[in-house]
């Protein structure tokens, strides 16, 4: 179904994410975790007062996304990524905390791309509306924190060949400008 | 006189809150085909088969092609020899759309501006009512999304930039959007009338069918160059790349006072939906 996939596990290892390249096709197996720009923001005021988190961060990815509600027998409902650049504020200080990868929409800021190249993390883009399609590669979902937030509830998901690309590498690529620099036509 | 009762315009509206958000229209599918002939990024290409699996799957499993099912934006062409009876046009119509978010298991995306706390409901409904002769009852609901919705804008440039003030300000519109409104976009542009007219003309511009040609004949030259225009950026499918940023450019366009010259662009992501029934 994707040809030439790079198929990881998750936790993801420091070698997983180097050997990396931007607009390399990933299928993600094992566990993501969910958050938004809310819980993002709970997440990192919880750091800065060294408490516990109520995910691990170690190795782990982090999806951005708002799923739509379950449908009766369905462990989630629509599940395509959600803009990222709302969770540049924030993500430096996970991946500083062993966040090892983050799955979103749209590209990042300056803090972000330094912090994947410092710490060994890398950005995955979904197809942003492709929410049926990415629901498919989600086995089980259950919050694990914040449902007073809703859509924005901390989820822990797992997921089954979940198809992400490689936007922002650790060696410092970025699809967003390269890939868009291939294509443009004006000077 | 006709009457329509507003049981039959509730359950209208619930119905097509659920549709619209599950069955992506036949000729958005065939655009994203199209795209794919020409599309020559390896990664612009696997993006554009996957929309195209992800409509299909949507529509068969019955769930959102999107997990964000949008604002509720219902235009109304109600024939002034209609009459409403049961109760008020609008109430019907936000308890469509209550009914529909709720049971279709449609994502609620509406919040106070400054608490951010959530209606519950998905209402209140974004209602635009057209009165017109005749006796005829016609419903589009299209459910806008917030990610393509923040990157429109509505401008008033000076009469003198004219109209390639026009396409610099739309192109580049598209350029500064990059890959947040989930290209490739369709651009609805709304070209004069007042302020608020202008975005007005620019969101029904993307009701119109995809691949359908501008009546107009001038207008229609504008839709081709200012689309090559936007091709030619690079963007591509999701911003990572490619030569299909968007599938086509809609312009509506109607006189403007002449001091004024209102241009508004209401991007629209791929999920390009609506659905429409008489009564």
């Amino acid at each position: 179904m994707m040809p030439n996939a790079i198929l990881l596990k998750t936790p993801l290892s420091e070698s997983d994410v180097t050997a990396l390249r931007i607009g390399d096709r990933v299928l993600l197996n094992g566990v993501v975790y969910t958050a938004r720009d809310a819980a993002h923001k709970r997440l990192v005021e919880l750091l800065e007062r060294g408490e516990p988190l109520p995910l691990p961060l170690e190795g782990q990815v982090i999806y951005y996304v708002g799923p739509s509600p379950a449908a009766p027998g369905r462990p989630v409902g629509a599940a395509g990524p959600t803009t990222s650049y709302r969770m540049d504020a924030y993500a430096p200080v996970l991946i500083g905390h062993g966040l090892r990868g983050m799955i979103g929409k749209g590209a990042r800021n300056e803090a972000v791309k330094e912090a994947l190249r410092r710490s060994k993390a890398v950005y995955f883009a979904a197809i942003g509306g492709a929410g049926a399609l990415m629901a498919r590669s989600i086995v089980s979902a259950e919050i694990i924190a914040y449902p007073e937030l809703g859509p924005e509830a901390v989820r822990r998901l797992e997921v089954k060949n979940f198809p992400v690309i490689v936007a922002n590498d650790v060696h410092g690529g970025d699809l967003y400008e390269e890939g868009v620099r291939l294509y443009a036509q004006d000077a | 006189m006709r009457s329509i009762h507003v049981d039959d315009i509730v359950r209208t509206v619930r119905d097509l809150a659920m549709r619209a958000n599950t069955e992506l229209g036949e000729d958005v599918v065939r655009a994203f085909e199209a795209a794919l002939e020409r599309e020559e990024s390896p990664t612009g290409q696997d993006i554009l088969k996957r929309l195209i699996e992800n409509a299909q799957i949507a529509r068969e499993e019955k769930i959102p092609m999107c997990q964000d099912t949008g604002f509720a934006v219902v235009f109304v062409e109600l024939g002034q020899d209609v009459h409403i009876v049961g109760g008020a046009l609008r109430d019907a119509i936000e308890e469509g759309v209550r009914q529909g978010y709720r049971d279709g298991y449609l994502r609620k995306s509406i919040c106070h501006p400054f608490t951010r706390q959530n209606t519950g409901d998905n209402t209140p409904a974004i209602v635009h009512i057209d009165l017109q002769p005749g006796d005829h009852f016609r419903l589009t609901l299209a459910p806008k999304g917030g990610g393509s919705e923040n990157m429109s804008r509505v401008t008033m440039l000076t009469p003198a930039v004219g109209v390639q003030g026009v396409k610099d300000f739309v192109v580049q519109r598209v350029k500064e959007s990059g890959p947040n409104p989930c290209p490739p976009t369709i651009v609805g542009v709304g070209i004069g009338g007042t302020f608020e007219q202008a975005a007005l003309l620019a969101k029904k511009a993307l009701l119109r069918p995809l691949g359908s040609l501008n009546p107009d004949p001038e207008l229609q030259a504008l839709e081709k160059d200012w689309l090559e225009a936007i091709n030619r950026l690079g963007i591509g499918p999701q911003g990572l790349g490619g030569r299909i940023t968007s599938l086509a450019v809609h312009i509506q366009m109607m006189p403007c006072h002449i001091a004024s010259l209102p241009v508004a662009v209401n991007i629209q992501c791929h999920a390009a939906r609506h659905k429409e029934a008489s009564l």
